[in-house]
């Protein structure tokens, strides 16, 4: 059977992994990252959009194909129809791009293999291998058949749906609180204002929204989300985003050029993410934020700091979870805060009624809000309208 | 076009409906589903709790009648 040899093997090749892979070889690390697909990038997973503050946390220059479209703002809306416009300027930059992630992904990787790191396409972690009992890297299957990638760290950054976690005994299971269920339509012909990403929030999609985030002038990702622990029926995500789009004007006479299933965390940051050679980054660590569901920039700003610390660990040669705290703990001083009172916020937003969305929203027109962060929101609501947030008092 | 209905007693993933995009594979509290290229199976771990059917997005599994939580 063929053996490679390797410091580092990266599991998925999103953006988490990329940048871990990028900044792991940049530090002199060998790395190989696999990729279970036939091309980086696609099938898209995802609703494309980030916030631009991203892109110098990981030195990321953007192409012009990376980038579908730049916004002006986000629009929030009621469910009865209530409009609060927040510009970029109000957001701090927090909206501002939606990708093609079919060129970000692939450019993203490409830096990767710019610093040295090995790709292989259509290749898939079936299982870990042990010396001994301690991970020793990944039997995997490609092209060429069944062969073994012996590592001396393996980096699970394969999704929502990682095995590398589980495998290696960190629990990554999820709560039926924790976990939405998507999906989604790229829907043309329709009469969008092209300028803003739309968030639409209330029983139409419980603990969920739905967004419209624009590709183009009449071209957007039109997507809707729904907590499980609120599903009921087989095929309710489909059937209720396909409800939503019939019944707005603006959508109905859409035409989809694709269709996006999926499903995220939005779960408190999980207890650990490393264990002696093996780490978790990204969709895989639960790293999203559970008010959003945005996974891109907190995955890719792990994933930087894992590199760094597998730089670190090829030159030291510990690869011992005591070796990797530095990326456990770097993470966590980044990420972990804001993750928590997202998730507490998120527990709380899923209670409230289309009443209460309805006046909160409207309290928000009329006082204005300085940012799009949950915090941001609920204080502009509490200086005027206390009660209507006294459900998160502990949160503010 | 694959088939993989009656893979196993509790669930039936209808492969020509099935996205491939891991919602099952990641929610399954057993981790008895696994996404390769182009299917999504299930293996002996599965306990039928059914958290599958309800997070497909799409509606692709289905409970297989009579099939028991154990």
């Amino acid at each position: 059977m063929k053996i490679i040899e390797t410091d580092v093997v990266v599991v998925g090749a999103g953006p988490a992994g990329s940048t871990t892979a990028r900044f792991a070889a940049k530090g002199g690390a060998d790395v190989v990252m696999i990729e279970k697909r036939q091309e980086i990038g696609s099938p898209v997973r995802c609703a494309e959009g980030i916030s631009k503050p991203l892109l110098d946390k990981i030195d990321l220059k953007l192409d012009q194909k990376d980038i579908a479209r730049q916004v002006k703002g986000a629009k929030i809306i009621s469910p009865s129809g209530h409009v609060l416009t927040i510009s970029e300027k109000q957001a701090g930059n927090e909206v501002g791009i939606v990708l093609d992630r079919v060129f970000f992904d692939k450019h993203l990787a490409k830096l990767a293999a710019d610093e040295g790191a090995e790709i292989l396409l259509k290749t898939s972690a079936v299982g870990l291998l042990k010396d001994d009992g301690r991970i020793a890297g990944v039997r995997a299957i490609g092209p060429s058949g069944e062969f073994e990638i012996r590592a001396k760290c393996v980096v699970g950054a394969d999704g929502f749906e990682s095995q590398i976690g589980r495998w290696g005994g960190i629990d990554t299971t999820l709560s039926p609180d924790d976990i939405t269920s998507c999906f989604q339509y790229r829907l043309t012909n329709i009469d969008i204002d092209p300028d803003y990403c739309e968030f639409t929030i209330g029983s139409m999609a419980p603990g969920g929204y739905v967004w419209i985030f624009p590709k183009n002038e009449d071209t957007a990702n039109v997507g809707l989300g729904i907590q499980l622990k609120q599903l009921k029926k087989p095929g309710e995500i489909k059937a209720a985003l396909d409800r939503f789009i019939s019944k707005d004007k603006r959508l109905a006479k859409g035409k989809p050029l694709d269709m996006v299933a999926g499903a995220v965390s939005i779960c408190a940051p999980i207890e650990k993410t490393v264990i002696d050679n093996l780490l978790l980054v990204g969709d895989s660590a639960r790293q999203i934020d559970p008010i959003t569901g945005g996974g891109i920039s907190n995955g890719c700003i792990a994933g930087r700091i894992a590199g760094e610390t597998l730089a670190h660990a090829a030159e030291t040669g510990d690869f011992s979870g005591r070796g990797l705290q530095t990326y456990e703990q770097g993470w966590r001083d980044v990420l972990e805060n804001k993750q928590y009172r997202n998730w507490m916020a998120k527990e709380k937003l899923v209670k409230l009624s289309d009443d209460v969305l309805d006046k909160i929203i409207q309290a928000l027109i009329e006082v204005g809000v300085e940012g799009l962060s949950a915090l941001a929101i609920l204080q502009a609501v509490a200086k005027k309208y206390p009660e209507l947030v006294e459900e998160f008092k502990d949160f503010l | 076009m694959i088939h993989m209905k009656n893979v196993f007693q509790r669930i039936s993933i209808d492969q020509e409906i099935c996205m491939h995009c891991g919602a099952c594979v990641g929610t399954c509290p057993k981790n008895a589903l696994f996404l390769h290229d182009l299917t999504v199976a299930a293996d002996e771990n599965c306990n039928g709790c059914l958290l599958c059917v309800r997070v497909c997005p799409i509606g692709a599994i289905e409970k297989v009648p009579g099939g028991k939580r154990r």
